[in-house]
């Protein structure tokens, strides 16, 4: 009986038949290979399986415990819901892309030491990469390129880290890095290990690589992608660096950094990420402040958001889909002609809101209430102003303008069946954790002590989001979308780029000719002069010198050449003589 | 019977109602949040009968402002060619 398959390789080799298979084998084939890594997850073990010497250092290939099963979980379930969301898609490059994505997810999500893990990281970087590429337009590839380019930078970070730390502690194995838990005394590896997974996670400043690219992805892939990268960034702070005071400040700034954002935005889909970095910022905050609660309401949040999360971009994904439209401002009136997405994306944006029965409220509030049992008042006050905004945006002013609003008259129809069933699995499981959220508590790395459906708890959750809608009801003018971009820390990265571009174009270029003039004009002609007079030392001294030795060596052989005569009495009279010399030395020398 | 539900959320037709509802849940929210017991109270706001509602309120009209402001007035928001 095998204790142990590791689901990631289920998924990485298991991408390696997809081209070759067609039709409805192909269907069927995407489907198993996700629900066996489920029962996989499901029926695994605690423990450590494929301990190894790498380089010298132990590397663990595969380290189960509460944490990672939780994550696991979530990640095959969602792997199942994207294929299945998927499995229109005529060719099979984006399922391929996304079972190595997900797989890599998992290798992470499993690692026992940081070589194991930096190797899937990577891996997962370029998969999700490949989701951006297969959308095919110039600005997809633009955004993919800058993606992967700072996907590639945070992995060089990482990777150093992981060195310096190594170093540091004799030990790469994957765990709470010392010094985590008190500001001030952790390690440069340490921090260089931080700065990767603050990356991934999309923590501000170094955001602007989601809402950059997500949207840019195919309609498919960006389901995936909101699913994997940030939350594998959650999974490994909660492992790495859980009560960490720098954590919960930068937590609780991107939750309402996204809800700001999201406010200015047109794009449909960039809204949606936006608020990806506004949730994370619950996760990270909870990871922050580091109690039992506090992680496992970030790890339940990370849970409930992977699912909703990818049912408000399937929603937002099928609209794409049939219209061919993705800003705001081209949008409107929908709700006629797909009132099905309308109704299973509206599931999302209730569970994002935290609305009672929804599975936000039961993982969000935990996190709050983690945050009010720390005695954080001001973090409380702000993820719970960061809540208004999400309601206001996902469940208000988003379905609003995209569904309902002022009707463009498009052309449009609910999307493929499987989008469909995939949008109603998320919604079911969305629905079915605020509703009993005991399984998901049991799954939780420790034992679960918060009740969530309390009287008060109810009431102020409800007066909050329906006074939000007030709110939204009352200002909706100055929410009417418009038709701009709103500038992120990307622009760094794009100006700046064109600003090396221009650097190297126009003061560096001239300096490179002033510098090839000089050449030309002075340095060449003395080169060609120190050339001919090295010439002429050959030509003159050395050859003499190298012609002479030889001549002295061909005499010298031809003079005794004429000793060997070859006739026998020459050489005896010879050795004869040699004797004689001998003896007449021997005789003067030894007397 | 989604679709009724959503036709009722969109059609024109019904916008009195909704309103009505609207406001009707309003009222019933902040009525039961003056009633639900509150055994524990961790902050001071949490004895506050209706602070959440206010919360929310003011919460969503500061986003709006304070997000539009920094868009207009801060030059967070440009053309969409701005890049290009």
């Amino acid at each position: 009986m095998i204790d142990f398959v590791h689901p990631a390789l289920l998924f990485i080799l298991g991408a390696v038949p997809i081209p070759f298979l067609t039709g409805s084998i192909r269907k069927v084939y995407l489907v198993l290979i996700p629900a066996l890594a489920i029962v996989a997850v499901v029926t695994m073990e605690p423990g450590s399986y494929g301990a190894a010497r790498f380089i010298g250092q132990e590397v663990l290939f595969a380290k189960v415990d509460k944490l990672s099963i939780v994550f696991a979980t979530v990640f095959t379930i969602m792997a199942l819901i994207g294929m299945v969301y998927a499995l229109h898609l005529p060719r099979a490059g984006q399922h391929v892309a996304a079972f190595v994505y997900v797989g890599s997810a998992l290798g992470v999500v499993f690692a026992g030491d940081y070589l194991t893990l930096y190797l899937f990281w990577e891996g997962m970087a370029f998969a999700s990469a490949y989701l951006v590429f297969a959308q095919e337009s110039e600005r997809a590839i633009r955004a993919a390129f800058r993606y992967l380019m700072v996907h590639v930078t945070g992995g060089v970070a990482l990777l150093g880290g992981i060195v310096l730390h190594g170093l540091a502690a004799g030990s790469l194995l994957f765990g709470p890095i010392a010094g985590g838990a008190v500001a001030g005394t952790m390690d440069a590896g340490g921090y260089l290990i931080l700065t990767g997974f603050l990356l991934n996670a999309a923590v501000p400043p170094l955001n602007a690589w989601l809402t950059d690219a997500y949207p840019e992805a195919t309609v498919t892939g960006a389901v995936f992608m909101s699913a994997f990268t940030t939350k594998t960034a959650v999974y490994v702070l909660a492992r790495a660096f859980p009560g960490t005071e720098l954590l919960v400040w930068l937590g609780a700034a991107m939750a309402l950094y996204g809800v700001i954002y999201a406010v200015l935005e047109n794009d449909c889909r960039r809204l949606l990420a936006y608020h990806i970095v506004s949730q994370v910022g619950y996760m990270v905050a909870g990871i922050g402040i580091g109690t039992e609660m506090a992680v496992n309401g970030a790890t339940s949040h990370a849970f409930a958001h992977i699912l909703y999360k990818a049912l408000l971009f399937m929603g937002a994904g099928a609209v794409i889909e049939v219209t061919g439209r993705r800003k705001l401002t081209e949008l409107g009136g929908l709700y006629k002609t797909m009132p099905l997405t309308v109704a299973l994306y509206m599931v999302g944006a209730f569970a994002i809101s935290a609305f009672p029965f929804f599975s936000g409220f039961v993982t969000k509030s935990m996190v709050i209430a983690a945050a009010g049992q720390d005695h954080r008042a001001l973090v409380v006050l702000a993820l719970t102003m960061a809540s208004s905004g999400t309601f206001l945006h996902t469940g208000l002013k988003l379905p609003y303008y995209m569904f309902f609003g002022h009707d463009r008259k498009l052309e449009a129809r609910e999307p493929p069946r499987n989008m469909l069933v995939a949008m109603g699995m998320a919604a079911a499981l969305c629905i079915a954790i605020g509703v009993v959220p005991g399984p998901l508590y049991a799954l939780l790395p420790y034992p679960v002590a918060f009740e969530p459906y309390t009287g008060a708890h109810v009431t102020e959750s409800l007066g909050l989001l329906m006074f939000t809608a007030l709110g939204f009801i009352l200002f909706l003018k100055a929410l009417d979308p418009e038709n701009t971009i709103s500038i992120d820390t990307d622009w760094f990265y794009r100006k700046g780029a064109r600003a090396f571009l221009w650097l190297s174009e126009k003061p560096l270029a001239r300096c490179e000719k002033a510098v090839s003039d000089v050449s030309d004009s002075v340095a060449l002609p003395l080169l060609h002069g120190a050339a001919r007079a090295g010439l002429r030392v050959d030509l003159n001294g050395v050859d003499g010198a190298v012609n002479g030795l030889a001549r002295a060596i061909r005499d010298g052989g031809g003079a005794l050449r004429r000793l060997q005569t070859g006739v026998v009495t020459h050489y005896a009279l010879a050795m004869i003589a040699g004797v004689i010399a001998a003896i007449a030395v021997f005789a003067v020398v030894w007397q | 019977m989604i679709r009724r539900i959503v036709d009722f959320f969109g059609d024109a037709g019904y916008a009195r109602q909704r309103r009505r509802l609207f406001y009707l849940v309003l009222v019933v929210i902040v009525v039961a949040d003056f009633v639900v017991p509150r055994e524990h109270a961790e902050h001071l706001w949490d004895r506050l009968p209706g602070w959440s509602a206010v919360y929310g309120f003011g919460s969503c009209v500061l986003i709006i402002f304070v997000s539009k402001f920094l868009g207009h007035q801060g030059g967070l928001m440009r053309r969409e060619d701005y890049y290009d």
